[in-house]
């Protein structure tokens, strides 16, 4: 697996903590715990998005800080094969 | 509204094309119990929601099945990739070919195409909440026979996923229906629907 595979696996990870917890808070709005492993999550999510986006473009069109090119629309799109 | 993200929920990475295989797996893209009908009933059922709670989780459920519509589309789109004319013949894909080639088409494994009659919105948070425990164990039953049908690691493990997230929805719903019925329960006996009948049959 190249460094880009590795990176974007790492945030799939921490987004799929985060939508656990944002179900599980939908129906349990007031358990500090999940309240605070939410925001854990959420940075370190934010922190490698940014790196993503740093390094192979963006992960939504509004991340885009490109002023050349829109590089939004970058292959490969997440449906095809590696 | 809603964001689009680059990037899948959960890796599908199919190596071997086999059309075999996507002629079952189609179902949980367009059939009775698939994700497009899933997304589709959270989605329409959540604006009759009396209580946050309820609201909350069915846009936030109903925006997860979208993610396992692109999954379910990524493995089909994966498994039907570079075929020969030969093995479209050979597997049986060719009824499913000649009307759409390799593209993406919501149907069900029977070749019904995708169709709102597989969902519920029936305005009444009792009845929904109901549809929606019976739905997702409904689509558990058919990741677990697609399970059956699949040897292929790189299939089973997205596949496993997914069956995966039907258990949690359907705890999460159960956790919405405990909450609605306690709220029900305090004046409202008969559970009269909240968001239609102003003062629920109570006088």
């Amino acid at each position: 697996m190249n460094e880009k595979q590795l990176l974007l696996n790492k945030i799939k990870k921490y987004s799929f903590a985060l939508k656990e917890l944002n179900l599980y808070l939908d129906t349990h709005p007031n358990c500090r715990r999940a309240l605070a492993l939410f925001q854990q999550y959420k940075e370190l999510r934010d922190k490698g998005e940014n790196e993503f986006n740093e390094k192979f473009g963006p992960l939504t069109p509004e991340q885009s800080t490109c002023t050349q090119r829109w590089n939004w629309i970058d292959d490969p799109w997440p449906w095809e094969r590696r | 509204m809603w964001i689009y993200e680059k990037k899948l929920q959960y890796p599908v990475n199919i190596k071997t094309p086999n059309a075999k295989l996507a002629k079952v797996i189609i179902s949980q893209l367009g059939g009775p119990d698939g994700e497009l009908a899933a997304s589709l009933r959270y989605l329409n059922q959540r604006y009759s929601m009396p209580y946050a709670e309820v609201k909350g989780l069915l846009t936030d459920i109903g925006t997860e099945e979208l993610a396992h519509v692109e999954m379910v589309s990524a493995i089909l789109y994966q498994l039907t990739k570079d075929l020969s004319t030969e093995e479209i013949k050979a597997s049986g894909f060719d009824t499913y070919f000649v009307d759409h080639t390799a593209g993406i088409y919501p149907i069900a494994a029977s070749g019904v195409p995708f169709t709102a009659a597989y969902f519920q919105s029936k305005g009444d948070i009792i009845t929904d909440l109901h549809e929606n425990l019976a739905a997702e164990q409904k689509a558990r039953t058919t990741y677990d026979n697609i399970l059956r049908l699949a040897d292929d690691p790189d299939v089973r493990d997205p596949i496993r996923f997914l069956r995966e997230r039907e258990i949690v929805h359907f705890q999460r719903f159960g956790e919405a229906l405990r909450i609605t019925q306690d709220k029900l329960d305090s004046k409202n006996f008969y559970a009269c629907n909240p968001s239609f009948d102003k003062n629920c049959g109570i006088k």
